[in-house]
């Protein structure tokens, strides 16, 4: 039987490599045919999986604890798909934009395919010290990816967003190196067993904090939001797009993967609490400030922050003892996470086209946009109705099974949340729109755009619309065991 | 306002300290597994003698991978800070004064030398005893940039292709290794290498290693100074 | 309590230290030393930790080897940011610090 497991990891790393020797700004056409390639692997992947269910894969033949263990199953599964169907239309954008525009494009396609290749490692990664080396990884490619804008703000963003990501996975090493003294293993398969069935222990209990508080400043949940708009809004717009639609969601799935497998034994019923009220600040704070910008990107950006608040009601929700609500919580919050990398891909994709049409970052230059880049201005719509949670979009199955556990679990606080949460991503969604259907502004032009830029986004913004009919196969995916 | 959140990170930290401690003294002192007994039991096969060689490059030789990517990975980001402006001739070692260039100049003549020898010795004793790919990659570099700042060698600038491919040249080689063990070797599992020849792939992967981290850890140091020389000469 | 578990103790304080350091210090290139010396007391409890009973272990060893080479990644690429960002704005620290906290390259 083929294994496209290993493959994923050597090609994006070789595609790396050759777009590099390619030379400075080349090697688009090869990024876009690995990453069609890559595609056809995962579904390969997910088929066995739904099939066969999860496994391990031992790299070196020696398995845990000597070597180094990966893990697939339908969590993984959906992320790896997730990322080639967000990153393929990307890259496709990304060589219509580097033509219009040439900044930071210089060492834009190496930078990507390692950002791909660590995204792959991390969700099949099932070592926790292998995972602080891919969560570096990762922090490096989306830092330089961020810098490579080249203007002081950006630079600025990009020192900040560094020193984060350093000091979370300082955190996360250091509680790696607490349980790694306390049971002599960094295997998830080894770990998980001896913390289920041995005394909590003290060091545990710290290493669980540390980890979880590094993860939580990588993934930029209230208040550790701080880092993420200026970096967010001010990279170049396919970097944005990768960065608010995959980069967050990989320190999200360790949490996930940590919180419910390692750590189980240890989480507590308030400490969910906890982690929903952030979210909850996060959803409210976030669309606030989000409608308050007067930059585009900067608005979408922020929405970023209020979105990630939704996958954070998923932890109180799962505490439910009612049976049915557990399940609908998760399925919800993969929903949620899923739809929201579609639509915010699209979202800056389509900003980003706005942006460079109109010569500059401003909400009020958009009056007249409804007519000059109607495919665009329809994208943005679309995935704002994802955003929103309207039916039928992706967004609105995954609001809909968070409710519905929030209900039958008792817990309505959190529906208020939801509610007003879709109601402020409405204002600021509309906020944008409204502007462009105004008149122009007296005395701005409008610079034509290449067609190639206008689809890909447009198809991210449906995929993530119509993911609302195909929503059973993915929640499918995730209950393969 | 600013001096209260000072007092708190302070405070908190401190606790986190006092934990820390405290966690660490009253940790159970036998692990419940004892993985370093695990290495030596299965040591023979891995193709080195070394307990550190045998971990790095054969049982946990994926993180090793992934780590040289992370190197390529920072390399990236400085070059795509270097600066844009074309320098014509690059004005290297022009900021020391004579006689100091001259005591320099006998250094480095001496020393670099032997630093490529010592790299030499520390990547072949890397199987049976302290050393190996990194740290003899890491006095290469040292070599380099002894050389950059004696003013021997110029700072460098855009990569040209045969930099480039030195630069990658050992993330290569570790691929194709990895690909090849894989295709070839009946259960095929990645970086599985038949313990026959485990030694000898692990050699090649190291060699590879050695040149491309020595060129990239140089990078890191001389794609950078040539700015330096140029802000300097501005003021 | 054996001579390891000093080492451990060490990076822990050395830890929180740099954790200190990474978040309070304004100027850029403190931060950059103060995550190299939070890195450093994780490699110490990391070594300490695996060998308190007195033997060396291999593993962590070779863990911290791997760490030792993100950290000089990482700041490799931080100071590559800095000195953009000092070229740029002629500062080594963020624009929203108070001036002059940042300002140690001039008085040279």
């Amino acid at each position: 039987m083929f294994d496209p497991v290993p493959w994923l990891i050597l090609l994006p790393l070789a595609w790396g490599c050759l777009t590099f020797l390619a030379g400075i700004g080349r090697g688009g056409r090869l990024v876009v045919a690995g990453l069609i390639i890559q595609l056809v692997l995962t579904i390969i992947l997910a088929r066995q999986i739904v099939m066969e269910g999860a496994r391990h894969y031992a790299v070196g033949g020696w398995g845990a604890p000597l070597g180094v263990d990966l893990y697939v199953d339908g969590l993984t599964g959906i992320m790896l798909l997730l990322t080639h169907v967000v990153a393929l239309p990307l890259v496709v954008y990304a060589r219509a934009y580097f033509s219009s525009q040439a900044e930071g494009a210089s060492y834009f396609w190496p930078l990507t395919c390692f950002l791909l290749a660590a995204m792959n490692v991390l969700f099949m990664s099932a070592d926790i010290f292998n995972i602080y080396v891919t969560l570096e990884l990762l922090g490096l490619a989306a830092v330089g990816l961020v810098a490579a804008a080249g203007s002081a703000g950006s630079v600025t963003a990009a020192i900040r967003y560094l020193l984060v990501t350093l000091l979370g996975s300082g955190a996360y090493l250091m509680g790696v190196a607490l349980l790694y003294g306390t049971y002599g293993s960094v295997s998830l398969a080894v770990l998980e067993p001896l913390l289920a069935t041995t005394e909590i222990s003290a060091a545990a209990c710290l290493a669980a904090m540390l980890m979880l508080a590094g993860l939580l400043l990588k993934t930029a949940l209230f208040p550790f939001h701080f880092w993420l708009p200026p970096a967010h809004g001010g990279a170049p717009a396919p970097v944005s797009a990768l960065l608010s639609a995959l980069v967050i969601k990989a320190s999200f799935y360790l949490i996930l993967r940590l919180w419910f497998d390692l750590f189980a034994p240890l989480v507590t019923t308030q400490a969910a609490q906890l982690l929903g009220g952030l979210g909850a600040a996060a959803i409210l704070w976030g669309s606030i400030l989000a409608f308050n910008q007067t930059r585009l990107k900067m608005l979408v950006a922020y929405s970023t922050v209020a979105q990630i608040g939704y996958l954070f009601l998923l932890f109180p929700l799962m505490t439910s003892a009612i049976p049915g609500a557990a399940e609908s919580a998760m399925q919800g919050g993969v929903m949620q996470l899923v739809a929201h990398a579609l639509a915010k891909a699209a979202m800056f994709a389509a900003a980003g086209v706005m942006v460079l049409s109109a010569g500059k970052d401003d909400i009020a230059l958009l009056g007249g946009m409804s007519s000059h880049l109607p495919l665009t201005l329809f994208t943005f719509a679309l995935a704002g109705i994802t955003l929103m949670g309207l039916p039928p979009s992706g967004g609105f199955i995954a609001k809909w099974l968070l409710i519905d556990s929030a209900v039958s679990g008792g817990q309505w606080g959190w529906v208020v949340v939801m509610i007003l949460g879709g109601l402020l991503s409405a204002a600021y969604v509309f906020k944008v729109l409204r502007q462009a259907f105004l008149p122009p502004v007296a005395g701005i032009k409008f610079k034509p755009v290449i067609r190639m830029l206008e689809w890909p986004a447009f198809l991210l913004a449906l995929i993530s619309l119509l993911l609302g009919f195909r929503s059973v196969e993915v929640l499918n995916l995730l209950g393969a065991a | 306002m600013r001096n209260l959140l000072n007092v708190l990170v302070i405070v908190l930290s401190a606790a986190l300290g006092l934990v820390l401690i405290g966690v660490i003294l009253e940790s159970p002192s036998p692990a419940r597994v004892r993985l370093s007994e695990e290495v030596l039991m299965q040591i023979g096969a891995s193709g080195v003698t070394h307990p550190v060689t045998a971990v790095l490059l054969n049982f946990r030789g994926y993180d090793t991978l992934l780590e040289v990517m992370v190197l390529l990975l920072a390399l990236l980001g400085v070059l795509a800070q270097m600066g844009k402006q074309k320098r014509e001739n690059p004005p290297a070692g022009f900021y020391l004064t004579e006689p100091r260039m001259q005591v320099l100049l006998w250094l480095a003549r001496v020393l670099v030398p032997l630093m490529v020898l010592v790299a030499g010795y520390l990547l072949w004793a890397g199987g049976h005893q302290p050393g190996g790919a990194f740290q003899a990659g890491a006095v290469l570099a040292a070599a380099g940039v002894l050389l950059n700042l004696s003013g021997l060698l110029p700072s460098w600038m855009e990569p040209a292709w045969n930099l480039r491919a030195g630069l990658v040249s050992g993330l290569l080689v570790f691929l194709l290794i990895a690909a090849a063990v894989m295709t070839t070797a009946s259960p095929g599992l990645l970086l599985q290498y038949p313990p026959a020849s485990a030694g000898m792939l692990i050699l090649l992967v190291e060699t590879g290693l050695t040149l491309s981290l020595g060129l990239i850890l140089a990078g890191l140091f001389l794609f950078l100074s040539g700015d330096a020389i140029d802000e300097e000469a501005d003021k | 309590m054996s001579g390891a578990l000093i080492y451990a103790c060490a990076g822990a304080v050395l830890f929180v230290f740099g954790v200190t350091g990474l978040i309070l210090l304004p100027h850029l290139l403190r931060k950059i030393l103060a995550f190299n010396i939070m890195g450093s007391g994780v490699f110490l409890v990391l070594v300490g930790l695996g060998q308190r009973d007195g033997t060396p272990d291999p593993v962590p060893q070779a863990m911290v080897l791997t760490g030792i080479v993100v950290a000089v990644a990482a700041t490799a690429l931080a100071l590559a940011l800095v000195r953009r960002l000092l070229s740029l704005t002629g500062k080594i620290q963020f624009p929203e610090e108070p001036e002059g906290s940042g300002r140690c390259w001039k008085n040279k």
